[in-house]
């Protein structure tokens, strides 16, 4: 298998190291081989916003720092994946464009030629280790517990850029929930936006987003969300316990998908980071057997 | 007479700077923290805490990180070799020059009671100490100025650091090599030292000197006759009781062979004696200036990282939080360690604002919390800078002195963002971190800024009084060429209106009408587009409320990438208000 360079996001470092160490723990438990390259830059996702260029500059300086280094990129967050992944679709087909961002990279030694291979944690989960290794190594599994799988919009659209899943109809999230005993059960605004995007910038309709997926998702019967996307994860559990503060509102804490599976991998909640999140999920080893 | 007065003027100005710049750290602050502590308030609180400290188990962890961050510069290794070689040869070469030599009367001569300068291995040791200072100098020019580290900028400041500090060195190896030459120099010591009047013992014991102690005399010339140097060599026992051969100082002997063809006319011109004064006078403008530049980390950069290892935001006093974040901003010494690991240093190239990079920043948030007069362009440009920022804390993660640098932004951030310029770019994700820290600030503050930003974007593209709408009387049809070719924005040409990404849009369902609530729906946007009315497009609220989750251009069934569009709409109305705002 390649030795994988290891995509961190920005926002971990304060509110998610949790999703870092769990990753960590678990592609080691895996056995795959993965790198830090220290000169990382953000992916450009919130940049997109207010400057195009920016946002590609910063997105191709790491595609030619993984390219320079001969990894492919490992990133556990959608955005991070996302923005990766359409920047290496744009510099492909548009030379102009891919020459005058190679003039500035150039300054520091850099360039980009053709990207490299951008993959999302589930991406190397199925295809790079497979279900059926993943199951044989599953010591514990959860009985009874259903799971509200989150996918989070930029693991999946657009869809002819990203390629991870059908878009409209995808289950590869599902089945990577369901090798931990789990139930991934059907719910109505499964595949949503989580909110996230307009924290801080509009708040009543960012948590009216969040609470109406909550809602949902109990409704549905879940016991736990769970997510696969720092920025929908930050959502769902600090800003979701926010929400508690309403009387009528009942929680639905979300865990991380490292963490569920690296429960069942049977590698300590020490070590997963439970303890971090915001939302208690102490209920979820009940589960497990 | 010169030495004293020099000396103690130095001196003078050396102790009043340290007060001034100690009285800063307690005087100077972010606006809300300013106003509700006293100076006199936080240098109590600084007595209390200090006392608190030094008498607790903390003591530990201060005496930990004074050995292995302060001494040993371990965070300076965690990131470069080069760095920590530079750092370690100068730092050391200057600390042991400063006891041994500019001390010497005081340190080294209570503990040899031999000691002579002159002798070895003092000798030695200061031609070695000295050479480690410039060694180390010349790696730190090496990697200022040849190595182009991406986007490292060099201050004034930076350069006078390094001017002074090698001129106080090389001007010592001149003044070394001049004496070691120095006829005069020469006739003095045997007055003072030798006693000897016999003529012949004089010449032979000169002859032993020019020809084996590096003097030039213009009395005598080689070839010396073997038997007369023997003799010399037996009168000059007694000199090398205090005098080792200059040989050993191997910088100094250098440069006395470089002068030696020019020698005598430098010594008679009065050199040594100039020379001398210009490096003492080297060394105490370096001292007077100390307190003023970035030398000054020598003192506030120990005190950052010992404060930084026992204080904590939630639990140490609030009054002492503003203290510590005043004597780290004189802490900074401009190494440049956070802007290389800046996650959005490179929009720098994009986006030339100086205030971008974290170590320039730091600068500006100096003559920020000084209080100096700041235009408003320069105030919206600082507040540009500390908004562009993912809070990866990479930044705070490699600082070699310690500084807790992404809570320098925090505060100054929100200090700067109630003052009242609009800052589009609050309007993006970069508005996270200041989401999910809106419990700890109060409501009217948190929401302020948001809709002054809002306010700027709607006056920009509403010309008309509230509500009511004015179009321009002709179409812009320029937009389709101002886009982006990459992500085929143009694409909004092939809507036929079906309202597919509006029944899709999952922020339709948060209203009962959506259409008051954000002036034009989706595929009205993609509509207006095609009619070239921009104007009306860019006010409407549906943009600054797109989430960007694709599902619209996902299931457009004519290819549309109504997202892209989007984005790049945003990217042109505040390309539009910045540009508006910053002239003012």
């Amino acid at each position: 298998m390649k030795d994988f360079a290891l995509f961190r996001c920005c926002p971990t470092a304060v509110f998610l190291k949790q999703y870092e160490t769990s990753t960590e723990a678990v592609l080691r438990k895996l056995g795959v081989s993965f790198s830090d390259i220290r000169e990382f830059s953000c992916c450009g996702y919130p940049l997109k916003n207010f400057d195009f260029k920016a946002y590609l500059l910063a997105s191709a300086r790491n595609h030619a720092l993984a390219e320079k280094n001969g990894s492919p990129i490992l990133t556990f967050c959608n955005c991070c994946f996302n923005s990766l992944k359409q920047a290496r679709h744009h510099l492909n087909r548009d030379e102009v464009l891919r020459e005058e961002i190679n003039k500035t990279l150039g300054k520091e030694g850099l360039g980009y030629e053709q990207g490299v291979e951008v993959k999302h944690l589930f991406e190397v989960l199925l295809e790079d280790i497979g279900l059926e290794h993943i199951r044989a190594r599953v010591i514990k599994t959860f009985k009874g517990l259903k799971i509200a799988t989150h996918y989070g919009c930029h693991l999946l659209r657009p869809s002819q850029i990203v390629c991870f899943d059908k878009a409209m109809n995808p289950s590869k999230f599902d089945q990577l929930v369901e090798v931990t005993g789990a139930e991934s059960i059907p719910w109505r605004l499964k595949l949503e936006c989580c909110g996230s995007p307009l924290l801080g910038i509009d708040d009543d309709l960012s948590l009216d987003l969040t609470r109406k997926k909550i809602l949902d998702a109990a409704q549905s019967g879940a016991d736990h969300l769970c997510s696969a996307c720092v920025y929908c994860q930050i959502q769902f559990d600090r800003v979701q316990e926010r929400l508690i503060s309403d009387r009528s509102f009942h929680p639905l804490p979300s865990i991380l998908y490292t963490q569920l599976l690296g429960l069942s991998l049977g590698i300590s909640e020490e070590d997963l980071g439970i303890n971090l999140n915001a939302l208690d999920l102490s209920g979820m080893v009940a589960f497990l057997s | 007479m010169f030495f004293t007065i020099s000396l103690y003027t130095a001196l003078t100005i050396f102790a009043i700077g340290l007060l001034y710049k100690g009285s800063t750290w307690f005087r100077y602050g972010f606006d809300p923290a300013l106003k509700e502590f006293s100076p006199t308030r936080r240098v109590y609180a600084a007595i209390r805490g200090i006392f608190l400290t030094l008498f607790s188990p903390k003591i530990l962890t201060l005496f930990k990180v004074f050995v292995l961050e302060v001494v040993l510069q371990k965070r300076i290794l965690k990131e470069s070799r080069l760095r920590w070689w530079m750092h370690q040869l100068i730092y050391g070469g200057f600390i042991l020059l400063l006891l041994m030599h500019a001390l010497d009367k005081v340190v080294t001569a209570s503990f040899f009671k031999e000691y002579y300068p002159t002798l070895n291995p003092f000798l030695f040791l200061r031609n070695l100490f000295g050479g480690m200072i410039l060694f180390g100098v010349g790696l730190a020019v090496y990697r200022r100025f040849l190595i182009k580290s991406p986007r490292l900028q060099n201050s004034p400041m930076d350069v006078y650091a390094i001017f002074i500090l090698v001129f106080i060195i090389i001007s010592g190896f001149l003044l070394e090599g001049i004496k070691i030459t120095s006829y005069t120099r020469y006739q003095e010591m045997v007055k003072e030292y030798a006693g000897i009047d016999d003529e012949k013992a004089l010449k032979s014991l000169e002859m032993v000197w020019v020809k084996e102690y590096g003097m030039v005399s213009h009395k005598l010339k080689e070839p010396f006759e073997e038997e007369a140097l023997i003799k010399g060599r037996v009168i000059n026992e007694s000199c090398l009781s205090c005098h080792s051969r200059p040989q050993w100082a191997f910088l100094g002997f250098g440069a006395s062979r470089v002068m030696t063809p020019i020698a005598p006319g430098l010594d008679r011109a009065g050199l040594p004696n100039l020379l001398w004064h210009l490096h003492f006078l080297a060394c105490f403008v370096g001292l007077a200036y100390l307190p003023f530049s970035k030398m000054i980390h020598i003192l506030t950069g120990p005190l950052s990282l010992l404060a930084n290892a026992v204080m904590d935001q939630r639990t140490s006093d609030p009054a002492n939080w503003v203290t510590k974040q005043m004597i780290e901003l004189d802490a900074c010494t401009h190494c440049g360690a956070c802007t290389q690991r800046c996650a959005v240093g490179i929009v720098y190239e994009a986006m030339p604002n100086r205030n971008i990079l974290p170590s320039e920043k730091m600068a500006s948030l100096k003559s920020l919390t000084a209080g100096e007069n700041i235009t408003p362009q320069d105030t919206r440009r600082i507040q540009e800078g500390l908004c562009l920022c993912t809070n990866c804390l990479r930044c705070t993660g490699v600082c070699p002195v310690g500084i807790n640098l992404h809570e320098l932004w925090v505060s100054a951030r929100e200090a700067l963002l109630q003052k009242g310029y609009p800052e589009p770019l609050i309007l993006s994700p970069l508005s996270l971190y200041r989401g999910l820290m809106r419990p700890g600030l109060e409501s009217g503050q948190y929401q302020k800024p948001i809709a002054w930003s809002q306010e700027a974007l709607s006056i920009e593209f509403n010309k008309g009084s509230q509500g009511e709408m004015i179009l321009k009387p002709h179409r812009d049809y320029t937009l389709k060429t101002r886009l982006h070719q990459a992500v085929q924005s143009q694409t909004f040409s092939f809507c036929y209106n079906c309202k597919t990404c509006t029944n899709a849009c999952p922020v339709m369902d948060v209203y009962d009408k959506p259409q008051e609530a954000l002036g034009l729906l989706p595929h009205q946007i993609m509509q207006g587009l095609s009619w070239g009315l921009t104007d009306l497009v860019m006010r409407s609220r549906m943009l600054w409320v797109c989430l960007g989750c694709y599902r619209c251009q996902e299931q457009c069934p004519q290819g549309v990438q109504i997202t892209d569009v989007f984005y790049q709409l945003k990217n042109l109305a505040i390309k539009q208000v910045k540009s508006r705002l910053n002239a003012g």
